[in-house]
């Protein structure tokens, strides 16, 4: 039986209480976003103007174009680069490969303005690359900043979501498929194109949409490395933040503009992906075979540039975090004092991350569980309603969520922003998707006839929830909260435009000591950020026995 | 303590679907009790309207005389054995075991005494610490009947557990199910599609179809006198002839539409004669006489053989007939001959002559809805 009737118990109560949560923290301020996009800065009267003023400026529909720009080309390179490296590794032996997904992983999951920032640091104007090309070799790099760089390190860390995708839906086909082609008189490269290629290729769709969203909404890596070439999340949060007054409803304008995008792009994604996808299951997956010669060469050549490319901004920053300083100028030596220095003057703000941090993880684990559990096992109006708002935060980008909450909660009687309740209202809302998808699709798996049994032997329906549900859910739920931590922790998007002094985090101060060129404490900050997160990493596969995170 | 269950007058709708539109039954104390029909009947609704996972629209559920309707599930102390098992993976064979005598606060000692005594009873004490996993589908089945048993419930209940288990696993494992049964002694209450297992396992069998029950008895009497054609039919295999009563004197004949007719003693009073009625014969019913003899037997069915099937104990003979001695949309008319006492092998086109067991026929009305047999009970 799939649809109960709605009672006042535990679950009605949880019910409740989410869809509470939910209503003031996630649809009122976006409605009331929404609104003041479309209210004048003075009167507060109700007008189009501000749609009006972004078609109109140049410097305004500009940064959308650009936007489109490069989120396309990044979309389609990564795709590019992601597909052919996930059939490499399924289908071919590749020395390091454990080692290989371990750095794969690693540049997946550091944010990227770390990324855009270490390139700087390399083939910036004053960069270590662009010094020694031109001092000893008078070769002229060209610019990295703007649509280059951009493309460049967007491309850099994307590919690796169309990686994990890919080699998912390659582990699902089973051998017995391509023996099927290869029996009926196809070619090995035929086989490919008429049998792997459409059945990856829903997967490959999901994959890209994700690629596009994260490359249309992230703020720092436009922002530090674009410099004339502006995107919409730079352009919202300059308008955001901007000192002349008012700007506020042009922004939010904007914002709408943005998220009705997102949010076009989503359902078309969801639709296509609806209609072309079905499901495997695999007895015998690919087994990967040896590779010689040449081909052997050319591919894990290929493998490891790109890997060694990905990880550079990460060998990068640890490397200068150790470097001597003079002021915003790296010194020749060894030391650490851009530690003690971070230490010192960054201290709250890495005690905060870690603090903010474990405070969303648990109040994400504990929505993520009531939630999946809601809507796969409780399924009714309210609850399908709230699966569907925590949908939102996959077509709200970071920057304007932050922007909505602020406006939302600036005056009496919820008086939040300043306070480290808004940044974690900010990380639970922003990354609560992953923990909660994961629950869901182990909940689906887990069949109601177990709670049953509990219950039928005398345990009450909240008591089977917390003795027998709950934890057969743990692995997938665990699969989803490392993820959602991880991006926790490096989370900007939002917490750039809701931090102030005291509620600094680890990313933020980064961002910040990049602007004003304090590269080293910069570098020790990101170091310290990367190793949280490779131990954490290493926590978690240790501690689940788990090979696997899931997006 | 074991109870009886009393379903009264108990309706289920699912919004304005009506799956059970008006059902009593009565099951006894400690007694085997199997619902049986063909999937959508509504057997398994009715289980878990007496387990509490489903509501019940009208009507009432009693375990003896108290009624159960407003019981949530978790307090009517109940037994139940799932299809896919649900033995919990997070913990071991005796931890499963041990999971409803922990709520039910059981001391210790006491605890550790009732499970081993009910690994025992179940086979399954060499496994005890392991994790479900790693058993076979047999022994986690065992698992959950241990778990269900060692609670003392009042009723046991039982949806489809044998369904995912191999034919000679099945088999094995109903024996041993009922083995427990009776010696716990405890009202069971067992929902299966097979016949087979239902005619093998039962005190009585309630046969279900759209949610009403057809016939409540004995496995034997089940088989034997089925009270309409659904059940002479779902239970077995049943060739259904057209024929008509007709009444010379004070004496009753069934006549087939070739005009063979036999003479019966335990036809109703209801009967009259030029009567259209249903005569439902089994396979193994009929008797034969070869073509050398077709001199000696001048009457019966004259039928000639279109397909056989060696079954081992069995041949059957699948037959040809007019469509109009028989009744239309039903699989084969069959025959199925003794192996171990056949003077002969027929072979496919062979003419042949048969004669049903007269102590054995059923007779129903025309519409197949009621038994023209003396003194057979829809409910026993």
């Amino acid at each position: 039986m799939n649809k109960t009737k709605w009672k006042l118990d535990f679950w009605g109560v949880i019910t409740l209480v989410i869809a509470a949560i939910f209503a003031l923290f996630l649809v009122y301020p976006l409605f009331a976003l929404f609104i003041s996009g479309f209210q004048d800065s003075s009167t507060g009267a109700f007008t189009m103007a501000n749609f009006a003023q972004f078609f109109k400026k140049k410097y305004y529909y500009q940064s959308m174009i650009n936007s489109f720009t490069v989120t396309v080309c990044v979309t389609l390179l990564a795709i590019a680069i992601g597909a052919p490296l996930a059939y490499f590794m399924t289908v071919y032996k590749i020395k390091g490969k454990g080692i290989v997904e371990m750095l794969i992983i690693i540049s997946m999951l550091s944010p990227p303005f770390i990324g855009a920032y270490s390139w700087i640091l390399l083939l910036g104007r004053s960069g270590v690359l662009t010094e020694f090309l031109s001092k000893f070799l008078g070769i002229q790099m060209p610019s990295i900043y703007g649509f280059g760089g951009i493309l460049l390190v967007f491309t850099l860390k994307l590919y690796s979501f169309i990686y994990l995708y890919v080699s998912g839906a390659l582990k699902k086909i089973d051998v017995s498929l391509s023996e099927a082609a290869e029996s009926l008189g196809c070619s090995s490269a035929k086989k490919v194109v008429t049998v792997i290629l459409p059945l990856i290729l829903p997967t490959v769709l999901a994959g890209s949409l994700l690629v596009f969203m994260n490359a249309l909404a992230d703020f720092g890596t436009p922002m530090l490395i674009g410099e004339g070439f502006n995107v919409m999340p730079v352009i919202i949060y300059s308008e955001f933040i901007s000192e002349v007054g008012g700007q506020a409803n042009f922004a939010a304008a904007m914002a709408a503009i943005m998220v009705f995008i997102t949010a076009i792009l989503f359902m078309a994604q969801k639709y296509v992906v609806n209609k072309k996808s079905f499901t495997m299951s695999s007895l015998r997956p690919i087994k990967p075979k040896e590779i010689k010669g040449i081909k052997s060469v050319f591919v894990h050549g290929f493998i490891y540039i790109l890997v060694f490319l990905s990880i550079i901004p990460q060998i990068t920053v640890i490397y200068t975090s150790f470097l001597k300083t003079k002021g915003s100028m790296f010194a020749s030596g060894f030391s650490l004092e851009s530690y003690q220095k971070i230490f010192k003057t960054a201290g709250k703000a890495i005690a905060n991350t870690y603090l903010f941090g474990l405070a969303a993880i648990i109040v994400i684990i504990l929505l993520g569980m009531f939630i999946a559990y809601l809507s796969t096992r409780r399924k009714n109006y309210l609850t399908s309603i709230i699966d569907t708002i925590t949908m939102f935060p996959y077509i709200i980008p970071g920057s304007v969520l932050g922007i909505t909450l602020l406006l939302a909660f600036n005056k009496k009687p919820i008086l939040l922003s300043g306070t480290a309740a808004i940044i974690i209202v900010a990380f639970v809302i922003r990354r609560l998707p992953y923990t909660l998808r994961s629950s869901a699709a182990i909940l689906y798996q887990i069949s109601p006839s177990m709670e049953e049994a509990s219950i039928s032997l005398g345990s009450s329906p909240v008591k089977t929830f917390f003795k027998v549900t709950a934890v057969m859910m743990m692995p997938g739920v665990l699969a989803g909260a490392i993820l959602s931590w991880i991006t926790v922790i490096n989370e900007l998007s939002a917490s750039v435009i809701l931090y102030t002094g005291s509620t600094k985090t680890m990313s933020v101060a980064i961002y910040t000591e990049v602007i004003r060129a304090s590269y080293g404490t910069a570098a020790a900050l990101s170091s310290l950020l990367t190793l949280t997160t490779i131990i954490s990493l290493i926590i978690f596969y240790k501690f689940t026995g788990n090979k696997e995170i899931s997006l | 303590m074991s109870v009886a269950i009393n379903v009264e007058n108990v309706v289920k709708k699912y919004g304005d679907l009506t799956i059970i539109p008006n059902l009593s039954v009565n099951i006894k104390n400690g007694e085997f009790f199997t619902l049986l029909g063909p999937s959508g009947c509504g057997k398994t609704t009715l289980l878990r309207m007496i387990v509490g996972f489903n509501s019940i629209e009208e009507g009432h559920i009693k375990f003896d005389d108290t009624i159960i309707n407003n019981i949530p599930a978790h307090k009517r102390n109940i037994g139940m054995v799932f299809q896919n098992y649900a033995i919990f993976p997070h913990l071991t064979v005796r931890e499963n075991v041990e999971y409803g005598l922990k709520l039910r606060k059981v001391k210790k000692e006491e605890m550790d005494k009732k499970v081993d005594e009910i690994l025992k009873v179940v086979k399954i004490e060499e496994y005890q610490d392991r994790l479900p996993e790693r058993l076979s589908g047999g022994q986690q089945q065992r698992v959950a009947l241990a778990r269900a048993i060692v609670i003392h419930p009042s009723v046991l209940l039982m949806d489809e557990p044998l369904s995912n288990l191999d034919a000679k696993l099945r088999v094995e494992m109903r024996s041993a199910i009922r083995d427990v049964q009776e010696k716990v002694g405890i009202t069971t209450v067992y929902v299966t599609h097979d016949q087979e297992e239902a005619l093998a396992i039962s005190d009585r069998i309630a046969v279900m179809k759209d949610g009403i029950i057809q016939q409540v008895g004995k496995p034997h009497t089940i088989y034997t006198r089925p009270a309409n054609v659904f059940v002479s039919t779902f239970i077995g295999h049943s060739n259904l002839f057209r024929g008509k009563i007709s009444l010379i004197g004070q004496e009753k004949f069934i006549e087939f539409k070739n005009g063979y007719k036999i003479k019966m003693d335990n036809l109703t009073e209801r009967v009259h004669d030029q009567m259209e009625v249903c005569i439902s014969i089994r396979p193994e019913e009929f008797s034969i006489c070869t073509p050398e003899e077709f001199s000696i037997c001048t009457e019966g069915i004259k039928t000639k053989i279109k397909n056989k099937t060696f079954l081992g104990k069995y041949i059957n003979y699948e037959l040809n007939f007019e469509d109009q001695m028989i009744f239309p949309e039903q699989p084969s008319i069959e025959f199925s001959q003794d192996v171990g006492h056949a003077e002969k092998i027929y072979e496919v086109g062979d003419e042949i002559i048969l004669k049903p067991n007269k102590y054995k026929i059923n007779v129903f009305t025309e519409d197949g809805s009621e038994s023209l047999i003396k003194d057979v009970k829809k409910y026993e």
